[in-house]
């Protein structure tokens, strides 16, 4: 099928019209595979070092969990407003594509800030990534974690950048479709962090 | 590193000087230069041939470095290469055979012939096909120049945990092998998507999953583990940096960390890595065996079935490299039958291949020698791999010459011999030469015999007691003997390896021109022109069952039937962003490994970026070969 027989339809699936689009979508499906064995390797990492303390403090003192839940209901939400530039932009509404995917932005950066925060304030309390193990496991993992919403808050906003100048075309609905599907994977990876770190190391 | 640079640098002003100065037209004569057309190359069936050459290059140097390592072995109390070198010398040639020759090489097929067997005009992704070539080649360039700048890894190719710390390791030798490693693993996991995106998206009309060629099969298959096998690779590449660049305490105990989590992730990558090199084998020695049986291949959704359970397994059996680590009987015993269990679905190929064989019209052309010589050799190979899986003989066993003995017959005896092979079946689809069948065999001859000459005697060697990786042995206890026929066996690989390179030089001065399809094949790729042209078939053809092109010959028919009208194809355009990512990634890994100062590893990700912004924002669709043009390729391939 050749591009130029494909148009943008109101309401279909824009991403998967063209082969190139189709092409994106899986090979970035695949993709998310591969980061999920990265992510397990992580967390397999981080369960069998995390008791591994030296004397430092453990997470039972070290987590605060309000901090924490007020960083998780920024980036789940986060989730929801691309959901909405999704649909937006399969109802070919740049205006409020670019507008949901601004909010997008603006929450993931809330997060990094926080996540920032979080870490200058247990470094503080002696919890560095030198100090033990456990210390070098868990900046591993929130870390890469950390790094992948860096990454998804650089990469959606040339995206934004390039919606506003060129609209919503067919070459433009793959790579606003896969930016999305990434968003959500970092935050699956968020719920599991949230429970296999945070809450497993409140009880102990 | 700073001269280094500056070096670089002036010498690109010199060549730019003494072409007229970088005015437009010097610009315009690089761009029209054959050498850029090969850098910026996104075609598959150019990739395919740098994969391979380059992944040739490589195999030569861990020959040299195999060479060596037998030299030293050759008589006992030797000095030839001892201590850190040899240490040195052990660890590249693994670590080169694996990652940079065994792996590239066969991409380097896959990449020219997958989406011909499928029918297609391209791979998915051409501009993410050429940057994973490029990573390749940086990461592998970054490794080997550790012999010059500040020496080699030398941890073993496992690079084992607390060897690989900086108190066992202080030099930068493990910091090239983890950079290294890590770039070349980033490309290899964007071929591998590359590869399975091609094959579930653009199989021509009518080639259903199961008229799928076997090599494509087991391409798809491979890929699969790639995916899931590498990431884990990176991770404990990362971790390791961590350790050893900034301080981390992943595998330290004194600090809490673990060796055995990088026995884990490194065999949880390491053990599918020998199914990755092997699957692929696999399918080649399945096109080249049916086509000069000329027969179908036996029991080939029995073989689809045998790859895809190897495949699975090959994830569950990662810790019979770990027997002796202390897991407990249950781990052990529980790994020692999922390992025992792949003998099923591997005995199933190798009777199929017989079965093949059986009742064919047998042509002993130079590949199909290398593929029947295989048999043997990879179902030797197979069995001390069962004897291995026994962990209380794996006590006995491990870290022994035996176990080399055992890797070396899978993974020559399967792989390189499959890599001949395939070189040899499908050279003239690469160059659209024949290489010279009497020097073929010459190099079959050699190399097989000086193959077994080396490895038979090590399983000797090693049931005697001799150790792996240790530099020399006592003289007086019975090793001498098969040490010195070992080093002489090497002798006989080197040579057929000599005549397949003076093959190759020969060809390309004066080979016979090879006509589309010189074996009477099966498949897809011989209904195309040798070489193909830039879009593979001008219309794609339509496909109506398994050996595609066998079937249309039998039915009288020269060509494949198109399956839809001839019409513009559209083409990709060139780019040199690949090799400018690559080259970032490549000043990056160097920054890192000038501890201390990592200024010029910020200058490389820096670079990394602004190409990703470049590519990002690049809108370049390609081009259009008009209906003319195509009428006018093709009107000259039938004449």
């Amino acid at each position: 099928m050749a591009a130029h027989d494909v148009k943008l339809t109101p309401g279909g699936h824009n991403e998967t019209a063209t082969l190139d689009g189709k092409n994106k979508v899986l090979g970035f499906w695949l993709f998310l595979g591969a980061e999920t064995v990265l992510f397990a390797c992580l967390f397999g990492s981080y369960l069998a070092l995390r008791h591994q303390t030296m004397g430092g403090p453990t997470g039972q003192e070290l987590f605060d969990m309000k901090l924490v839940a007020l960083a998780t209901a920024l980036l789940l939400t986060s989730s929801l407003t691309s959901v909405l530039a999704m649909v937006a932009m399969n109802r070919l509404q740049k205006k409020q594509t670019v507008f949901w995917l601004v909010v997008t932005v603006l929450l993931g950066l809330g997060f990094l800030v926080l996540e920032i925060y979080e870490f200058i304030h247990y470094v503080h309390l002696g919890h560095t990534f030198m100090s033990s193990a456990f210390g070098s496991s868990f900046y591993a993992l929130v870390g890469t974690h950390g790094a992948h919403v860096t990454f998804g808050i650089v990469w959606i906003s040339t995206l934004i950048f390039q919606t506003v100048r060129r609209g919503i075309t067919l070459e433009m609905a793959p790579k606003l479709f896969v930016a999305s599907l990434y968003w959500h994977f970092i935050d699956v990876v968020w719920v599991f962090i949230f429970t296999l770190v945070y809450l497993l190391g409140k009880v102990g | 590193m700073g001269t280094l640079i500056v070096l670089v640098v002036l010498a690109l002003f010199l060549i730019a000087i003494f072409n007229g100065g970088y005015n437009r037209t010097f610009l315009e004569r690089v761009k029209n230069s054959t050498v850029w057309d090969w850098l910026t190359t996104v075609d598959h069936k150019k990739i395919g041939i740098l994969y391979f050459l380059s992944g040739f290059v490589f195999f030569i140097i861990g020959g040299i470095e195999a060479l060596l390592i037998r030299l030293q072995l050759i008589v006992p109390h030797n000095d030839l290469f001892v201590g850190d070198t040899f240490n040195e010398l052990i660890t590249m040639h693994g670590t080169t055979m694996i990652f940079l020759a065994a792996m590239p090489m066969i991409f380097g097929l896959m990449n020219v012939v997958i989406p011909l067997q499928i029918g297609a005009r391209d791979v998915a992704f051409p501009f993410l096909n050429a940057l994973g070539f490029w990573l390749f080649t940086a990461g592998g360039l970054l490794l080997n120049l550790s012999w010059i700048f500040g020496g080699a890894p030398d941890a073993g190719w496992t690079s084992y945990t607390q060897l690989a710390l900086n108190e066992y390791s202080p030099g930068p030798g493990i910091d090239y092998y983890v950079l290294g490693l890590q770039i070349s693993g980033i490309g290899t996991l964007i071929g591998a998507l590359n590869f399975m995106v091609t094959i579930v998206n653009m199989r021509t009309p009518g080639m259903t999953f199961l008229r799928m060629p076997m090599f494509t099969w087991t391409t798809f298959v491979t890929s699969g583990l790639i995916l899931f096998a590498f990431p884990a690779l990176t991770v404990g590449l990362l971790l390791l940096m961590f350790d050893r660049l900034f301080g981390a305490n992943f595998f330290d105990h004194a600090m809490g960390g673990s060796a055995v989590l990088w026995q884990h992730l490194f065999w949880i990558f390491g053990h599918p890595e020998v199914y990755i090199v092997i699957l692929p084998a696999f399918g080649i020695m399945s096109e080249v065996i049916s086509t000069f049986s000329k027969k179908r291949l036996f029991g080939y959704e029995s073989m689809v079935i045998a790859t895809t359970v190897i495949g699975f397994l090959g994830f569950m059996v990662w810790v019979h490299h770990m027997f002796t680590v202390g897991l407990g009987p249950v781990a052990n015993s529980v790994f020692a039958v999922a390992t025992m269990s792949i003998a099923v679905p591997t005995g199933v190929k190798v009777f199929n291949w017989l079965f093949t064989m059986w009742g064919g019209e047998l042509r002993f052309t130079t590949a199909m020698l290398f593929a029947v010589g295989f048999i043997p050799t990879f179902v030797m190979g197979g069995m001390t791999g069962v004897m291995l899986a026994l962990p209380p003989a794996d006590f006995q066993f491990q870290d022994s010459y035996f176990v080399v003995a055992h890797f070396h017959y899978v993974l020559i005896g399967g792989t390189v011999m499959a890599l001949f092979a395939g070189s040899y079946y499908w050279w003239p689809k690469m160059f659209g030469k024949l290489l010279d069948e009497k020097l073929g065999k010459i190099h079959f001859w050699f190399f097989f015999i000086g193959f077994h000459l080396t490895f038979f005697p090590q399983h000797f060697l090693g049931l005697f007691g001799m150790p792996r990786r240790v530099f020399t042995y006592q003289s007086g206890v019975n090793l001498e003997t098969l040490n010195l026929i070992s080093t002489i066996g090497v002798f006989g690989m080197v040579i057929g390896t000599l005549a397949f390179m003076f093959n190759v030089v020969k060809t390309f001065k004066k080979g016979v021109q090879a006509s589309s399809d010189p074996w009477n094949g099966r498949t897809l790729e011989w209904a195309c022109a040798s070489p193909p042209a830039p879009y593979n078939f001008a219309q794609l053809p339509k496909v109506r069952g398994y050996d595609a092109f066998w079937l249309e010959k039998e039915a009288g028919n020269k060509e494949m039937q198109p399956a839809e009208p001839l019409a513009p194809i559209h083409m990709p355009s060139n780019s040199h962003i690949p090799i400018l990512m690559a080259i970032g990634f490549f000043v990056a890994g160097f920054g890192f490994i000038a501890r201390g100062d990592f200024s010029m590893a910020i200058l490389g990700l820096v670079m990394v970026f602004i190409t990703m912004f470049m590519r990002s924002f690049d809108r370049d669709p390609g081009y259009y070969i008009p209906v003319e043009e195509i009428e006018r390729t093709e009107k000259g391939v039938k004449s």
